[in-house]
């Protein structure tokens, strides 16, 4: 008796890809340069988010014959994304057999309401969380996996720190709740009030967390897995960067040795020019894609 | 459930290493702690110095073998192996360890040969434990294609070898760190603690 695509099934492989990076690509060619360099897996995009912020326009998920060249040159797990509440994209990424989907602000929304039911699919979700309550609706919805947002294309880690430290001192202040007090918690979080309860009572999150959104540099990576990120996305900061399979690999590493300094420095060497960065600062409102997402 | 005498139940104090360069090894940490054992993570070689015996966890397996090119583990795991500790791989573990990657097992991994991540699955999985089937999730995972002789096979899923064991090495295809059920780390266990007296 077999059973397929459990949720357990899901979330155990967020559970191994801890303590790795996920790297965006947009053709084999990069995806092979990652998978070298010691990426845990790769999502497949049509542009990296600083494209699509320069470029506008509505971005969408990206030409399944460019995602299926990508599975063809790689052996990690390929993830691709789908606009926020668009099952129909997903249900061609599962039909594809991609490895994890992930339902993408980066991406232009679909619905300004709904996100996709995740439960209805074989193929996992992860799904980005500016704090706990979206984090858990996510949860809710069927997603096996969270990222912290951050803001996407900027190269200003300013807002994945904000995320992550919202996310995780929303978690410590459930410690110690009581019973009636989870359930005014769970109002205010706009969340369901069984997965608050676990929450309360493990001290994390019911699923794998990562962090993306603004990751340039192995000492980025270094700060994010120190405030708790379990892994790290690593959008426009690689192939948009003077030396992308240094800075692939420096990454990597850092990730791998995050609480050790002396090698965190080891990896910032000689990796040349960062990726051109925004202060997410600057922008607008109507220009912030971590917004995206109810 | 266990008809296995834990560690602390013997009163020797064990160490046991999780590789750490990538992948599910803090939930290799929990069961090893909850069963007794004190757990060290192993990045360098020097981490490797006085263990008893040393787990190889979930992850990805490129991942994994290249942060053993990085930290030049290599030849410190064969070195580990040669001395007689035991050591446990899961999934990626079990590829790690085969003669295509570290060669400290005579098999040889398929990887994914299950398929893609929508045709990961669970089953029961009979590998002779007391106490019957253990639950078993297989995620994206490998199978054993080829194994010499002094291999012995401990479970199958559809004719397809996913457990076994030469001498001290021990592989499953399978994550039993994540379930609720300790019985293979009991075993395993068990190896490092008879090596150990077999030292001594």
């Amino acid at each position: 008796m077999r059973d397929e695509a459990t949720f357990k099934v899901k979330a155990g492989l967020a559970e191994m890809l801890k303590g790795g990076v996920i790297m965006d690509v947009i053709d084999a060619d990069q995806a092979r340069i990652a998978e070298a360099a010691g990426a845990c897996a790769v999502m497949a995009l049509e542009r990296v988010p600083s494209d699509i912020r320069r470029d506008g326009g509505v971005a969408r998920m990206s030409d399944p014959e460019m995602i299926q060249g990508i599975q063809e040159a790689v052996t990690i797990p390929v993830m691709a994304k789908a606009r926020i509440g668009h099952f129909a994209e997903a249900q061609v990424l599962e039909a594809l057999e991609v490895d994890y989907i992930d339902e993408s602000e980066v991406l232009t929304p679909a619905d300004e309401a709904n996100h996709i039911d995740k439960w209805g699919f074989k193929v996992p979700f992860v799904c980005g969380a500016t704090n706990l309550g979206e984090a858990l609706r996510r949860v809710g919805e069927g997603a096996a996996m969270i990222r912290s947002k951050g803001e996407a294309g900027t190269g200003d880690i300013v807002e994945a720190v904000r995320h992550l430290r919202t996310i995780n001192g929303e978690i410590k202040r459930l410690s110690g709740l009581s019973e009636s007090e989870i359930a005014t918690a769970a109002k205010q979080h706009s969340a369901p009030l069984d997965l608050l309860r676990e929450v309360a009572a493990s001290g994390r999150l019911p699923v794998v967390m990562f962090c993306a959104g603004g990751i340039a540099t192995p000492a980025d990576a270094s700060l994010v897995m120190q405030l708790g990120a379990e892994g790290v996305f690593v959008g426009s900061g690689i192939f948009k960067s003077g030396d992308p399979e240094a800075r692939a690999a420096a990454i990597v590493e850092a990730t791998t040795h995050f609480e050790v300094p002396a090698r965190v420095l080891s990896a910032s060497e000689g990796l040349g020019a960062a990726m051109d960065s925004i202060e997410a600062r600057s922008l607008e409102d109507s220009e912030l894609l971590s917004n995206r997402g109810w | 459930m266990s008809a296995l005498p834990s560690p602390a139940a013997t009163g020797e104090q064990i160490t046991v290493g999780v590789l750490a360069l990538q992948g599910d090894f803090e939930a290799h940490r929990a069961v090893l702690e909850g069963l007794g054992a004190a757990v060290r993570e192993v990045r360098v070689p020097a981490d490797l110095d006085s263990l008893d015996g040393l787990v190889i966890p979930g992850g990805e397996s490129t991942t994994m073998t290249l942060g053993v090119e990085r930290e030049k583990l290599g030849e410190p795991l064969r070195e580990f192996h040669r001395a007689g500790k035991p050591i446990f791989g899961t999934c990626a573990g079990l590829i790690m360890l085969d003669r295509e990657h570290l060669g400290i097992i005579d098999i040889r991994a398929e990887r994914n040969a299950f398929g893609r991540q929508v045709r990961s699955f669970e089953t029961d999985v009979e590998m002779g434990l007391p106490g019957g089937p253990i639950e078993a999730l297989f995620i994206r995972a490998p199978w054993i294609a080829e194994y010499g002789p002094s291999v012995e096979v401990l479970a199958q899923v559809d004719g397809n070898p996913v457990a076994a064991r030469e001498g001290t090495v021990l592989v499953v295809a399978f994550h039993p760190e994540l379930g609720d059920d300790q019985r293979v780390h009991a075993l395993f266990l068990q190896a490092v603690r008879d090596a150990r007296l077999a030292a001594a």
